[in-house]
Formats: C-alpha cells, sequence, structure tokens
C-alpha cells in the first residue's frame, strides 16, 4: 500500500511538472514579457537590463526550475489584462467554482445512483425506459443548449429563479460563500442543475451497466441459491460490486465538471475561475491562463490520486497486504 | 485488361457492400435511417445555403432595419417573409441558421480531417517504429486523454490568440478553431492505427522486407490502412458530432466564430443576450438545429460502431 | 417417503421459434441421506433439473408440466419469498466454480454469517461461532484466523470448500452439487469428493451430484440417472447400473471410459452428436446414433419404465422388464 502510495505520488509530480512545462512555454514564447515591462521607446540597453533582471538571459531550463519554483509557491506573475496578481485573482474567484462544482456533484450522485439502480433492476418497466430515453436526450443536448432553457423556464417565463450571479455572499474569513443565504441558495439552483445533468446521465447510464453486470455473475446466482433475501443481494452484494468501478469513473468526472463549470460560469455570469478563465482565453491573457492550467492540473491529479487510493482500500484484491498473506 | 479488372472489382465490391450485414443492419434499424435522413437534409441545406436563405446575413445592405426583432411567421405580429422571425439587426433567423449551419459543418470536418491525419499518421509512426518515439506519442496521448477535450481545445484556442496580434483575431477564427479541435481529438485515431501497425509489424512479409533491406513501411501501409479504416470511419463520425459541439461551445463562450461570421454557437450566443426581452426564436432555433445535427450524428456513430465491429464497444 | 420427488417436470424457454423444451417428462426421486448422480453430455438437461429443483431458471424459462414436492410439499407453485426461505435452509446448492462463486468484496466470514442469520435465529456471535465450525468441518486450516480473510486469499481447493460450507451452513436436508469439481485440479477432486462424502454421512444431507464424469458417480453416488437430450435414459442404482447398464446410451457411455489395465487403441465412441433442444428427433432421441435401432424407435418415444429399483426408456428392453 506504501509503496502503490509513493508510486503514485511520483507519477503526480512528472504530470505536474509536465503542466508547467507548457505553462512554461507559454510564457517564454506568446509575446515577449520585456515588452509589457520596459516603455515602449527604451533602448536596447535597457532592454537588456531588464531581460537580465527577470532572468531572461539564463539557460532555458533554469528558467524553468524558477518558473516551477515560484509556481509551486502560487506566484504566477501580474495578469496581463488588469495588472492584479493572479493569485489573488484566482483565490477570489476559486470558492464560487469549488461551490458549484461540490453541488453538482453532489446532486449527480444523490440521483444519478438510485436511478442507475433502478433501472437495472426493473429493465423492462415503463419508469426505466422513460429515463433511458430521457438520459440519451440529455447526452446529446449541449450544456450551454440546457442552461438557456433553463432560464428561459424558470426565469424569464416562471420568474422563479434567478438567472446570473451568486446572490448574497458571506465572507467566512477569505472563502466568500453562497450557502448561508436565501439568495445565495436560490442563485445556486439553476446552475448546479445545469451543470448535473449531464453527469448525471452519465452515472445512471454507468450505474446502470454495471449492476447488469454484476446481477449476472456467478456470485449473485450462489448468494439467490442460498436464499439471501432480495434486499441483500441488491443493496449488499451487487451495489458494493457495482460502485467500485463507479467511483473511478467519477474521479474522472469530477475533473470533466471542473471544465464544464466553465460553460455553466459563462451562461449564468457566475463569478468564477472559468469565466475568469474565458476572459484570460479571449484576451490573451498568459498569466492568468497558465495558473489557471497548473491549479485545475493539480486538482485533477489529487482527486485521481485519491480515486485510486479509495479503489485500492474498497476492493479487497488490491490491497496490498492482503494478498501477501493469501495461500 | 487492368481496366475491366478494376470495374468488376468496383461492381462485386457494391454488390457485396449491398449484401452484407451493414446494408442489412441499416434497413433494420429505424435510428439509423432517421438519423441519416437528417444528416442528409441538414448536408444539403448547408451545402446550398446561399440558395435556400431568403437573404445574406453578412451584407449589410440587404438588411432593412425598419424588420428587426420581428416574431415567428405564424406568431402574432411575424411577417411572412422571414419564416422564423429576425434579429436585432433584423437578420432573417432562418437564414443566418442556414450560414450558421454551414460553418459549424465547415469547422466540423475539418478539424476531424486534420484529427485524422495526425493521429493515422502518429500512429502508424509509433507503431512502427517503437521505442523512445512511441513512448513519446503515447504519453502526451495519455495526458491529453486526461484532461477534459472542452479544456485543451479552450487552451490551444487561448495560446493561438496570445501569439495573433488582436486585430488579426476574427479572420483566424476558424483556422484556430480547427486548429484547436482537431488537436484535442487526435488521440483516438492514434491508438487505433498503432494497434493495427503493431501486429502487421509482427507478420512475415515484414519481417521478410526487413531482412531483405527493403522498408516495411510501405507494403505496411497497404495493410493497415484497409484493416483501419472501418474503426477510423466509427471514430470519425463520433469525432464529427463531438467537434461540431466543441466548435458550438467554443463560440458560444465567445471565443470562436464572430459575431461578423456566426456559426451556430454564435448565434445562440448572440441570441442569449436578447433573452430577456422574450426574442426567444432569436436562440431557440439555432439550438434546435444544433441538437438536431448533433444527436442524429450521434445516433449514426452509435449504429455504425456496433454494426462495423460489435468488439469495438 | 422420498425427501424429493420430481414428477414429469417439463421446463420451457419460448422463443422466436415456438417454445423449445430444456427437458421434458423428468421423474426421480431421492431418500434423504442417499446421493444421487445425475450424468450426461453438456446440454442433456441435468443442470437444468438442478436449477429447476431450486426454483432459480433463468427467464424466460418456466416450468410448463409436472411438479417438484419436497418432503410432500409442492415447491414448484410457491411464491418468490416462500421459494427463497426453502433455498439454503432446506434446499443448498454448489456451483461448478468456486472462483466466480464467492463475492470477491466481502469477507469468507461475512458470507457464512449473513446465510446462517438468514435461516437461523441466531445472534451475531453464535453465527460466527457456527461459521468457524462449519470451516473446520470443511477442512479450512485456522478457521478462527480465516473467517475474516476474502475469497481471492484462497486457493481453488479451498474455495470450493468454503462455498460447500456455505451450501450446507444452515443444514438443508438436500444440496445440489452442480459439477462441483470441474473447474478443479485433478488432485483437488478427489478430495473434495471425499469431502462431500464424509459429510453426507455425517449430516444425513441428501445429495444430488450433477457431473459428466462417470468415475465420480461410480465412487460417491448410491443410485444414478443418466440424462440424454433433455430426459432420463435410465435410473438405478450405481452397481447396476455401471456393470450392467441396459440403455445402449449407457453402455457407449460406459465403453468409452478408459480402464487400467485393458489398452485398446482407439477408445470406443458413439458416434454423432447429441440434438440440439430444438432440433429433436420426433421418437426416441438417441435412435440415429443408436447401434441397436428398430422401426418402431424412429416414430414413438419410449417411456421410462421398468422395476422397482431400475428404469430404462428404451424399446429394446421393453419386451423383457427386469
Amino acid at each position: 500500500m506504501f509503496g502503490f502510495l509513493i508510486r503514485r505520488i511520483i507519477q503526480s509530480v512528472f504530470v505536474m511538472l509536465a503542466v508547467a512545462l507548457i505553462a512554461f512555454m507559454m510564457f517564454r514564447f506568446m509575446g515577449d514579457p520585456v515588452n509589457s515591462m520596459v516603455a515602449e521607446n527604451a533602448t536596447t540597453e535597457e532592454r537588456d537590463a531588464v531581460r537580465e533582471r527577470l532572468g531572461l538571459d539564463q539557460p532555458i531550463w533554469i528558467q524553468y526550475g524558477r518558473f516551477v519554483a515560484r509556481a509551486a509557491i502560487g506566484d504566477f506573475g501580474l495578469s496581463w489584462r488588469n495588472a492584479r496578481p493572479v493569485s489573488t485573482l484566482l483565490a477570489e474567484r476559486f470558492p464560487a467554482t469549488a461551490e458549484l462544482v461540490l453541488v453538482a456533484a453532489g446532486l449527480s450522485l444523490a440521483i444519478g445512483i438510485p436511478l442507475g439502480i433502478l433501472t437495472a433492476l426493473r429493465p423492462n418497466s415503463i419508469s426505466t425506459q422513460v429515463l433511458q430515453l430521457m438520459s440519451l436526450v440529455g447526452i446529446s443536448l449541449p450544456t450551454f443548449v440546457t442552461g438557456i432553457l433553463l432560464i428561459l423556464v424558470f426565469s424569464v417565463w416562471l420568474g422563479w429563479l434567478p438567472s446570473f450571479g451568486r446572490g448574497t455572499v458571506v465572507d467566512v474569513g477569505w472563502w466568500s460563500t453562497g450557502f448561508l443565504t436565501l439568495s445565495g441558495l436560490k442563485a445556486l439552483i439553476l446552475p448546479s442543475v445545469m451543470l448535473c445533468l449531464f453527469q448525471l446521465t452519465l452515472i445512471m447510464r454507468l450505474v446502470r451497466a454495471e449492476m447488469m453486470e454484476v446481477l449476472r455473475t456467478d456470485y449473485i446466482k450462489f448468494a439467490k441459491a442460498r436464499g439471501l433475501t432480495n434486499r441483500s443481494i441488491h443493496f449488499r452484494h451487487a451495489l458494493k460490486n457495482t460502485l467500485i468501478p463507479v467511483i473511478t469513473i467519477f474521479g474522472l468526472q469530477l475533473g470533466g465538471l471542473i471544465a464544464f463549470a466553465i460553460i455553466t460560469e459563462t451562461v449564468f455570469q457566475w463569478p468564477g475561475m472559468g469565466a475568469l478563465f474565458i476572459q484570460a482565453v479571449s484576451f490573451g491573457d498568459v498569466p492568468v491562463m497558465a495558473a489557471y492550467l497548473v491549479l485545475v492540473s493539480l486538482i485533477f491529479v489529487i482527486i485521481n490520486t485519491t480515486v485510486d487510493l479509495l479503489y485500492a482500500v474498497l476492493d479487497p484484491r488490491l490491497r496490498v497486504e492482503g494478498a501477501r498473506a493469501a495461500h | 485488361m487492368t481496366d475491366t479488372t478494376q470495374s468488376r472489382t468496383t461492381a462485386s465490391t457494391l454488390a457485396r457492400l449491398l449484401d452484407s450485414d451493414i446494408a442489412w443492419n441499416f434497413r433494420h434499424s429505424w435510428t439509423a435511417r432517421i438519423s441519416s435522413v437528417l444528416i442528409l437534409i441538414l448536408f444539403a441545406a448547408a451545402l446550398f445555403a446561399p440558395m435556400l436563405a431568403t437573404q445574406n446575413p453578412y451584407d449589410i445592405s440587404q438588411l432593412l432595419l425598419l424588420d428587426s426583432e420581428l416574431p415567428p411567421a405564424w406568431v402574432e405580429g411575424g411577417d411572412p417573409r422571414y419564416l422564423l422571425g429576425t434579429d436585432e439587426q433584423a437578420r432573417d433567423v432562418y437564414s443566418s441558421i442556414l450560414y450558421g449551419l454551414r460553418l459549424s459543418l465547415i469547422v466540423g470536418f475539418a478539424s476531424v480531417a486534420l484529427a485524422a491525419v495526425v493521429g493515422i499518421s502518429l500512429g502508424l509512426l509509433g507503431g512502427f517504429v517503437g521505442g523512445m518515439v512511441d513512448g513519446a506519442i503515447m504519453r502526451v496521448a495519455d495526458i491529453l486523454l486526461s484532461f477534459p477535450a472542452i479544456l485543451v481545445a479552450l487552451l490551444v484556442n487561448g495560446i493561438a490568440r496570445g501569439v495573433l496580434p488582436p486585430d488579426r483575431h476574427a479572420d483566424a477564427a476558424i483556422w484556430v478553431l480547427i486548429l484547436a479541435i482537431g488537436l484535442t481529438n487526435w488521440v483516438q485515431y492514434a491508438r487505433t492505427v498503432r494497434g493495427s501497425t503493431m501486429v502487421e509489424r509482427q507478420k512475415e512479409y515484414v519481417q521478410a522486407a526487413r531482412i531483405n533491406g527493403v522498408s516495411g513501411m510501405g507494403i505496411m501501409m497497404n495493410h493497415i490502412l484497409p484493416n483501419v479504416l472501418g474503426p477510423v470511419l466509427v471514430i470519425a463520425t463520433i469525432n464529427l458530432g463531438m467537434a461540431v459541439l466543441t466548435e458550438a461551445t467554443l463560440s458560444f463562450l465567445g471565443v470562436g466564430m464572430p459575431a461578423t461570421q456566426p456559426s451556430l454557437g454564435t448565434l445562440i450566443r448572440i441570441g442569449n443576450e436578447y433573452l430577456f426581452s422574450g426574442i426567444w426564436w432569436v436562440v431557440i432555433f439555432p439550438s434546435v438545429v444544433l441538437v438536431a445535427l448533433v444527436l442524429a450524428v450521434n445516433l449514426l456513430g452509435d449504429w455504425l460502431r456496433d454494426a462495423l465491429n460489435p468488439k469495438l464497444r | 417417503m422420498a425427501l424429493l420427488s420430481v414428477e414429469n417436470l417439463t421446463v420451457a424457454f419460448p422463443g422466436r421459434r415456438g417454445s423449445v423444451n430444456a427437458i421434458e417428462d423428468v421423474s426421480l426421486s431421492i431418500s434423504p441421506g442417499e446421493i444421487l448422480g445425475m450424468v450426461g453430455e453438456s446440454g442433456a438437461g441435468k443442470s437444468m433439473t438442478g436449477a429447476a429443483i431450486i426454483g432459480l431458471i433463468e427467464p424466460p424459462g418456466r416450468i410448463v408440466k409436472g411438479g417438484i414436492l419436497l418432503e410432500g410439499q409442492r415447491i414448484d407453485t410457491l411464491r418468490p419469498e416462500e421459494m427463497r426461505r426453502i433455498r439454503g435452509r432446506r434446499i443448498g446448492a454448489i456451483f461448478q466454480d468456486p472462483l466466480t462463486s464467492l463475492n470477491p468484496v466481502l469477507t469468507v466470514g461475512e458470507q457464512l454469517i449473513e446465510t446462517i442469520q438468514t435461516h437461523l435465529r441466531l445472534s451475531k456471535a453464535e453465527a460466527r461461532e457456527r461459521a468457524i465450525d462449519w470451516l473446520r468441518r470443511v477442512g479450512i486450516p485456522a478457521p478462527e484466523a480465516r473467517i475474516d480473510t476474502y475469497p481471492h486469499q484462497y486457493s481453488g481447493g479451498m474455495r470450493q470448500r468454503v462455498v460447500i460450507a456455505l451450501a450446507l451452513c444452515a443444514e438443508p436436508r438436500l444440496v445440489i452439487a452442480d459439477e462441483p469439481t470441474t473447474a478443479l485440479d485433478v488432485s483437488v477432486q478427489a478430495q473434495i469428493i471425499a469431502l462431500l462424502r464424509k459429510l453426507a454421512r455425517e449430516t444425513g444431507v441428501a445429495v444430488i451430484l450433477v457431473t459428466h464424469d462417470m468415475g465420480v458417480i461410480a465412487e460417491t453416488a448410491d443410485r444414478v440417472a443418466v440424462m440424454y437430450a433433455g430426459r432420463i435414459v435410465e435410473v438405478g442404482p450405481v452397481a447396476e447400473v455401471l456393470t450392467a447398464p441396459r440403455h445402449p446410451y449407457t453402455r457407449g457411455l460406459m465403453a468409452s471410459i478408459p480402464r487400467i489395465g485393458a489398452r485398446p487403441d482407439v477408445l470406443p465412441q458413439i458416434e454423432g452428436a447429441m440434438p440440439r433442444p430444438d432440433a429433436r428427433p420426433g421418437g426416441c432421441a438417441f435412435a440415429p446414433r443408436c447401434p441397436h435401432r428398430m422401426d418402431i424407435c424412429g416414430h414413438t418415444r419410449p417411456d421410462l419404465n421398468g422395476g422397482a429399483t431400475l428404469s430404462v426408456a428404451c424399446h429394446l428392453t421393453e419386451e423383457v422388464p427386469a
């Protein structure tokens, strides 16, 4: 187990170094950073002085090393667009995205898993067929179209829910949360529904497929032959075997949620990191793009490593110390 | 002599095709038939857009500002000249959709072609050369796959925009999109082709060619490409749906096609800004066309995958 | 009274081209403590008979004729919940592949204790005691420690012992063992068969031993039923059936077993193959392969009849009942 953990961490470090390399190349080769530091009529000597001060005369791998060192403490310099520190910008925006993604992830699990089980246990019922059809449509609807439809129905026509912003937020330390006010919670509903919908259909289909697979196995047949109750067979024997692979996929999908939050944040003018990233992309604001890339990659890597570890904990076949005691 | 042989093979190939499982499968799958009819209609609409459209939405001189924000023809206050209504600049929604569909499909097809060319080349290279080259290609592919496609496309897009001067953004948008989407989606082609190449490389004729000092690459290509044609076709079809969707998403986010040259995604973005004035038709109709296109392509892709190779699932 | 009796059982699977009978008119009975062997080729209907008895026929298959009586009670018409209470408690089952029969994510103890507590009113601690006791009885060394380990930590033979413990732990009166040794190493097979025999003697449980291995039958069973194309063609005491088989199919089956000492260059084989369930001939299903085929065999199906102990379904033996 310990060795496995170490191996995973080393792998993660390499992925992060590769991502940092991409971010570094963006800095190094997109526009000349010196231009943004000196007056337009600066002499060559002045420019060289800045170049030297920034370390741009050093060999490239030393520059990369410095970049990684600064990135490790969260220093990505100033935004080219509004000259504020990138780390501050991201820190301001992070809570909005985190709350949105977490609520959407929770919703998609809380609804997707039961629906998947239901449709697996009653494969021929009408409700299953309706759900299957809906999930097909859900998978084909572009997320932004879903968002627009939600706004059209619930904000424009019915006027029930706000269509933009986070409502009133409360600061808890540096974290601004929308969980504590009614308007904050109301503002969260449409964006999180839009964000979770695609994920929900994926999880439902995945749970259904896995569950049906498991229900066909010999150990379920043997459990039936021992007269165990349906409840135990479905929810103790089958569900645990079903959910182990689902956890892995969900981990990967959580990354997808963070990426799709970009679209949700644009549709609902949600003041999160994704909206910031889109602005950076359209302005070619390299420091913000690079920092977002590194931060999101870090989150991905942490999620994936956690999922692998969780998998090892949940599946007895993968518990290394257990395997050693075998036979 | 060669000619007759050629035509005979073509004829027999055609006969085989019509008699094949695929054709049987097609005749017996209503999703395949409906989706292919829908695709044909949409492709034709895009192809003949200038003839089918009632106005050229890019030509400002054709726009009558008086006719702006008219609802669809069958709604009260609608004008029969504008079947699906007009937007705030008096552009006919129906005509804009035709032109937008055209652009969406151009970007879709071009990026699929780019992805296929890059993927097939890298797959052949990796599978044939092996070793470090193969390892490097596959590592890049792994990392690429671990990121959501939309994020990679956004990033390539952002880098391209950073490199280009701002005044060139609008003109270059279509190329930037093709590049961004194409470079996001090559991995699956590369993996499939690489697998086939590695199998083929072990075969005797390649070994013999190597011993004789002849490059096996040329002969191999002739053997591999027919083998991978089926899977590549499936990947390309599914990819086309994804590419159209990615283009629409990027354009919707405001980093794709500019408002002067709107694709379906741009139309939806523009329409979205007027949603609160109650002008729903500007956003709903392009959305319906986009959903129909993506759904039809996806259904066809799913069917093709099952019909061509049940193992690919 | 017979512990279990199956009467004229027919299981049918509705298909696109009409209904197909997996087993037809199967009748058999088994007394308490008896070991009944069931032999036949794959697809002869041995496993289907077992599945019908424990009420686990895969849909859309269903019993269309006949019935099953357990200790005089009709069980094939019970509601699902009532049948569930019988499975494990009164009829146990052992499946072919021990590698896939155990749930990989639950410990052996969890699976045993759950089975025991489902059927017997015992506390968790008592159930655990009983589970350890059963692991000991099936020959698992250090059961107190092994009970909390997972199936993948056991070898194939040990896993089959666990499967046997699971099948017997709620003390059923009858256990259906469906090819219990087929998936195991040859060296382990004999141990498992010996264990089954020992446990049957100790607990008095009756066993229906489904196998295609005549050797296993000879060693273990009291009586044997030979199945061919969904029907029982011969049933009787093992000693009689094996030494003096009446049905031409049983004879062929016996002749194709290699014997030590006699070393023919070519093992005699039965020509041809068993017909598929949807392509059985009108008369005797074995007629096309039978060396003693008569005219009547082509159009009239022979009934299973005979004396008190031995029955044969063959026109050859009809004139001279045993």
